[in-house]
């Protein structure tokens, strides 16, 4: 469960986050929509780690978050995909997928370099698991392509494989179907089902409302940087404020 | 596992080649040539883990080269340590002395990290140069023992041959390890894109730190074997031009390939010899060569080879096409 307890992120005079508070629940999907500069990747920058907020706290599992930097995340079991594919790209596909398993393996330089015994059996099943997650995503045909390579496509089932590698409780998505076409979409809505159906909490930023109201079981609405509603994908679409906010009504 | 057997029997080869290598070219000068080649190889390789995997650049390499060499250089000239503790302390200090430095300098990036490790060589080759009293100062220090084994002294060019390329095989094998590891991945992840790296549970900070340490004790001990070798070292061969002449082989041997480093070295030192024939136009010849390989490979010589191979494989095949 990853809860947000009245965020306020500022940069210089500008506020991007104002008071924001809300609760993903457990094996749940959470959508996260806002018109344009309304807040949501900075969200999740700051949920992340990679900003650290003006005030206001993140909680995982009721355990606080919010001063642990990006990199000591992975392993609490919170990990993230990115709006414009951050891949490894002069990596292997399957390389890519072996590097979301850093967290969950512990060899140093010194074993690495005398390939101890242990080091061995480690990479083995670091490799194992990759093949498994690959698969899971549907690019196992891939694995030896240089990540780089890859069609956009690809690259966002690739990043989430990469991320499930991680064994993750909650994976954010910043707009996971961005770029991608109506068939991708329907294939990304499939496996973002079938990783809530193993239990992981699902945190998205989409624009995409036609699969945001398919998908999620909760929708947070964020506008310039407030909450502006909260609620099931009905509650959200008969929601007057909401509407207000994206037609541009005053 | 067929992968792991290539890279098992390529290994092997290497080793065979460097074995036969002294009994075709056994002429003195030729065998002192390849003294340098096995030392440079070390260096090289030291700083394409750095600079080819982690993507960090240093132009102070050799400065920790100078340090490991000073260092076994005075505890053995003139508190007469045996060479090998020398070596084993050259390294360890170096390795101390650069994870803490580099704490602070690899918070930099890009040009400002190549700034500051300009500037951490020109220290330590001012240190060389200034501290007379221990170091001889810009006249050198001189009466360096060999390294030796019970009575068995390293002190021809065919012992110092086998013995540096020793450490170079062992430090190939030991690199290779490496880069196919968690480790290895982790730092072309950083290379590639480090907030990702990042999410993924890579302390990018701490791994840059850890690799730029290695990388300095490696250079120290390619440091160390220098001065045991030559049994004289003095400032000059310390020097940023030599700083840059790494990042050279580097780059001309292939960024993060570890036999590419070796072809780098190779290359850069055996060039100016050949080149000796050029007399005053050497250096000359020395840079167009340079310009056009970085032209026309930029991927370096490990990955410019296989190309050119292709290249030439297609231009063949088209041309016998029609005759088929």
């Amino acid at each position: 469960m990853l809860e947000v307890r009245k965020l306020t992120q500022r940069f210089g005079g500008i506020t991007a986050l104002e008071d924001v508070s809300f609760t993903a629940r457990k094996g749940l999907i959470t959508g996260v929509i806002g018109p344009n500069g309304a807040g949501k990747t900075t969200l999740f920058n700051v949920i992340t780690g990679i900003y650290s907020q003006t005030s206001g706290s993140v909680h995982l599992d009721n355990a606080d978050i919010s001063r642990i930097p990006a990199e000591m995340l992975a392993a609490r079991g919170l990990v993230r995909t990115f709006q414009n594919i951050e891949l490894f790209g002069n990596m292997t596909v399957l390389e890519n997928v072996m590097l979301g398993l850093h967290s969950r393996s512990s060899s140093g330089i010194l074993s690495c370099m005398l390939k101890m015994p242990w080091h061995v059996k480690e990479e083995k099943y670091i490799r194992q698991q990759a093949s498994e997650w690959l698969d899971f995503s549907g690019i196992t045909d891939l694995s030896a392509q240089k990540a780089a390579n890859l069609p956009f496509g690809k690259g966002r089932l690739l990043e989430i494989a990469r991320a499930m590698a991680v064994h993750p409780s909650i994976l954010l998505m910043d707009e996971p179907a961005a770029g991608l076409n109506n068939s991708e979409t329907h294939e990304l809505a499939v496996l973002i089902r079938k990783i809530r159906d193993k239990g992981v909490t699902v945190v998205m930023v989409e624009h995409d409302m036609e699969l945001v109201m398919d998908i999620c079981d909760r929708i947070l609405v964020l506008n310039l940087g407030r909450m502006l509603a909260e609620g099931t994908p009905r509650e959200i679409q008969e929601n007057p404020a909401v509407v207000a906010a994206y037609l541009g009504e005053g | 596992m067929r992968f792991l057997n290539s890279e098992i029997l390529k290994f092997i080869l290497l080793a065979l080649f460097i074995l036969i290598l002294p009994h075709v070219a056994h002429e003195g000068y030729l065998l002192n040539v390849l003294v340098f080649v096995g030392i440079h190889s070390i260096l090289a390789l030291a700083l394409n883990l750095l600079l080819g995997y982690a993507g960090q650049i240093s132009l102070g390499h050799a400065g920790f080269f100078g340090l490991g060499a000073y260092i076994s250089g005075i505890l053995t000239a003139t508190y007469s340590l045996n060479p090998w503790i020398a070596m084993l302390i050259a390294a360890s200090v170096v390795t101390l002395l650069s994870f803490a430095v580099g704490f602070p300098v690899l918070k930099l990036k890009g040009h400002y990290l190549a700034m500051a490790t300009l500037g951490l060589g020109v220290i330590i080759y001012i240190v060389f140069n200034e501290a007379v009293d221990y170091t001889g100062g810009p006249s050198g220090l001189s009466g360096i023992p060999n390294l030796s084994i019970g009575t068995f002294s390293f002190d021809t060019d065919i012992r110092n041959y086998y013995l540096i390329w020793t450490f170079a095989l062992i430090a190939i094998a030991l690199s290779l390890n490496l880069v196919h590891s968690r480790i290895g991945r982790a730092l072309r992840a950083i290379h590639d894109s480090e907030v990702a790296a990042r999410v993924m549970g890579v302390n990018a900070r701490l791994m840059k730190v850890q690799i730029f340490a290695l990388s300095a004790g490696l250079s120290a001990i390619a440091g160390s074997l220098y001065a045991h070798t030559m049994t004289f070292v003095s400032p000059a061969s310390f020097g940023f031009n030599f700083s840059v002449e790494l990042v050279t082989m580097v780059i001309i041997g292939g960024l993060a390939s570890i036999y590419g480093s070796l072809l780098g070295a190779a290359l850069l030192t055996v060039l100016p010899e050949l080149l000796r024939a050029f007399q005053d136009y050497d250096i000359i010849v020395y840079g167009l060569l340079l310009i056009i390989m970085t032209m026309f490979m930029p991927g370096g010589l490990a990955k410019g080879f296989p190309q050119a191979a292709s290249y030439l494989r297609t231009r063949f095949g088209k041309r016998s096409s029609p005759d088929a």
